[in-house]
């Protein structure tokens, strides 16, 4: 499904933030990128995006060339990825319900078709009471609660998450972690970066550990060691 | 289509009605930058009413000498007034000269009484001519003093005057040149101003932005509400500016009127109505609608 091939990235003038990555994600595979902070895993996440573009090698999605993709056909090809964030990125003007429709929106699907799945989502992540709340006015739990919800309405293939639990204390930290499970479940891939120690070792699942912008270990069932 | 039109228009209005720090901010913007856009139009128009009343008062007078019959002289004004370059031609009589003379005059003892002495009417007939332009007069008197009017004409006021006849159409043509700049530099700065407002108020919201982008809208739903921002706020601003306009106009309507006789600020407004409205509303929100997207344009590139 997703395929790293000797990839490198270097910002100028000559910061290395990925050398020579290389590594494949089967559908429904649940993967941690581990490694600490500056080790090249939000670059990594940003090039499956197509949000930055490699230096060198290729990244292919679906067995399409993710750098060869128009920017015209970006939309599209974003909207088969949910992606999650540390600092959540809600937008502040628009409420819960808002910022979870809005994935919906994006692809033109009818009112009567989002306030369907809203209302599935919702009871997902556990939200259905404060769904008219702004994100100014919910904790950090919920709002990366509402950031899940809005990388999961639209039912992508694959959904990122980039240090989703690093703004949170370890009881919501935990919550997050069972509802990505959950997703994952239901069969969408997840790609979870992290550096938080018990969530790689009670998880249990692949784990690809970057260090300094290259692999330096990829596990069946990883655990937290650098 | 429809659907995502109708959610670009929703999301648009409500991000102008939970922001209303921003749309006060953008409309007071707007209603500076239409204002000068209206006042430039109104500028021309009365800059115009006051060249042509600055114009209307010069003439070249031709004095027939005293003997000289009617008939030649209403022949003369025929063929004077049959020059395309000359745009108006009044005979005055003998008499009528004597007449105006006299109301003018009537309340100086010394000029009358010396008008008595003189026992007959010292008068002489005369044609004034009104040209287009300033240079065209030299060609009408070329004309008159020819062989054909010469015998008849006693004298002809134009070396006298045409210092200032020359000065006058100069200043009227420099003014309206000036205008013409004056009126670019503003309109330049106007949309400059606005551009920048639209520039800072969309710069706040790049990482807004920026998610809408990761989540896989395309450019026009992230463009299209901002646009429709632009338009509502240079709506309500093209409002508050047209009643500002009307406003002022009456206000100083009687002042304007002492500085300049014949110049009615409130009836030229009430005249002019729609067209200042159509300007007022086309130039808000054209404005609007340009500066959100030029503004907005450099953020989609994620």
């Amino acid at each position: 499904m997703v395929k790293f091939q000797n990839v490198t990235k270097i910002y100028p003038p000559n910061t290395v933030a990925l050398s020579d990555v290389s590594f494949e994600i089967e559908p429904k595979e649940f993967v941690c990128l581990v490694g600490k902070s500056g080790a090249g895993k939000t670059t990594l996440l940003k090039l499956l995006m197509a949000e930055e573009k490699p230096s060198s090698g290729r990244i292919f999605f679906n067995n399409q060339d993710v750098q060869k993709i128009k920017p015209e056909h970006l939309p599209d090809f974003r909207r088969k990825i949910g992606a999650v964030f540390q600092d959540y990125k809600l937008l502040p003007s628009k409420t819960a319900y808002e910022n979870i429709a809005y994935a919906m929106e994006v692809i033109g699907a009818s009112d009567a078709e989002i306030a369907r799945d809203m209302a599935e989502v919702l009871d997902i992540v556990g939200l259905t009471g404060r769904a008219h709340n702004f994100p100014a006015q919910l904790s950090g739990g919920e709002r990366q609660r509402v950031a899940i919800a809005r990388a999961l309405i639209h039912r992508p293939e694959i959904i990122l998450a980039d240090e989703p639990t690093g703004n949170l204390d370890p009881y919501h930290t935990l919550d997050i972690i069972r509802l990505l499970l959950k997703i994952n479940e239901f069969g969408t891939t997840i790609i979870l970066s992290t550096h938080n120690r018990e969530v790689i070792n009670s998880l249990g699942k692949r784990a690809i550990t970057l260090d300094e912008g290259k692999i330096i270990r990829d596990e069946k069932k990883g655990r937290f060691i650098l | 289509m429809f659907v995502l039109t109708k959610r670009i228009f929703r999301s648009g209005w409500q991000s102008l009605t939970r922001d209303g720090g921003m749309i006060v901010a953008n409309i007071f913007i707007m209603v500076m930058a239409i204002s000068v856009i209206t006042s430039l139009f109104l500028f021309r128009d009365i800059s115009q009413f006051l060249i042509a009343g600055l114009q209307e008062k010069v003439d070249v007078s031709v004095y027939f000498k005293y003997d000289t019959a009617e008939e030649d002289i209403l022949k003369v004004k025929d063929k004077v007034a049959s020059i395309p370059e000359v745009k108006e031609v009044n005979y005055v009589s003998k008499e009528e000269a004597l007449e105006k003379f006299t109301e003018k005059h009537g309340n100086n003892p010394v000029l009358m009484e010396s008008l008595q002495e003189v026992g007959t009417n010292p008068f002489l007939a005369s044609l004034g001519i009104k040209a287009f332009q300033a240079q065209q007069y030299e060609a009408v008197v070329n004309l008159l003093e020819g062989p054909q009017f010469n015998s008849l004409i006693e004298k002809i006021d134009y070396y006298e005057r045409k210092p200032i006849i020359e000065s006058i159409y100069n200043l009227t043509s420099n003014f309206n040149k000036g205008g013409i700049i004056f009126s670019i530099i503003l309109v330049v700065i106007a949309v400059l101003v606005a551009l920048n407002t639209a520039r800072l108020s969309i710069y706040n919201s790049r990482e807004e932005i920026r998610i809408q982008k990761l989540v896989g809208a395309s450019n026009w739903f992230v463009r299209g509400p901002f646009l429709v921002q632009g338009a509502i706020c240079g709506f309500f601003a093209a409002i508050v500016c047209f009643l500002l306009f009307a406003l002022l106009s009456w206000g100083l309507n009687s002042r304007a009127e002492l500085l300049f006789p014949g110049l009615g600020l409130f009836s030229f407004f009430t005249a002019n109505l729609w067209t200042i409205l159509l300007i007022q509303l086309l130039s808000g929100t054209i404005l609007g609608i340009l500066s959100s997207l030029i503004a907005v344009r450099r953020y989609l590139k994620v």
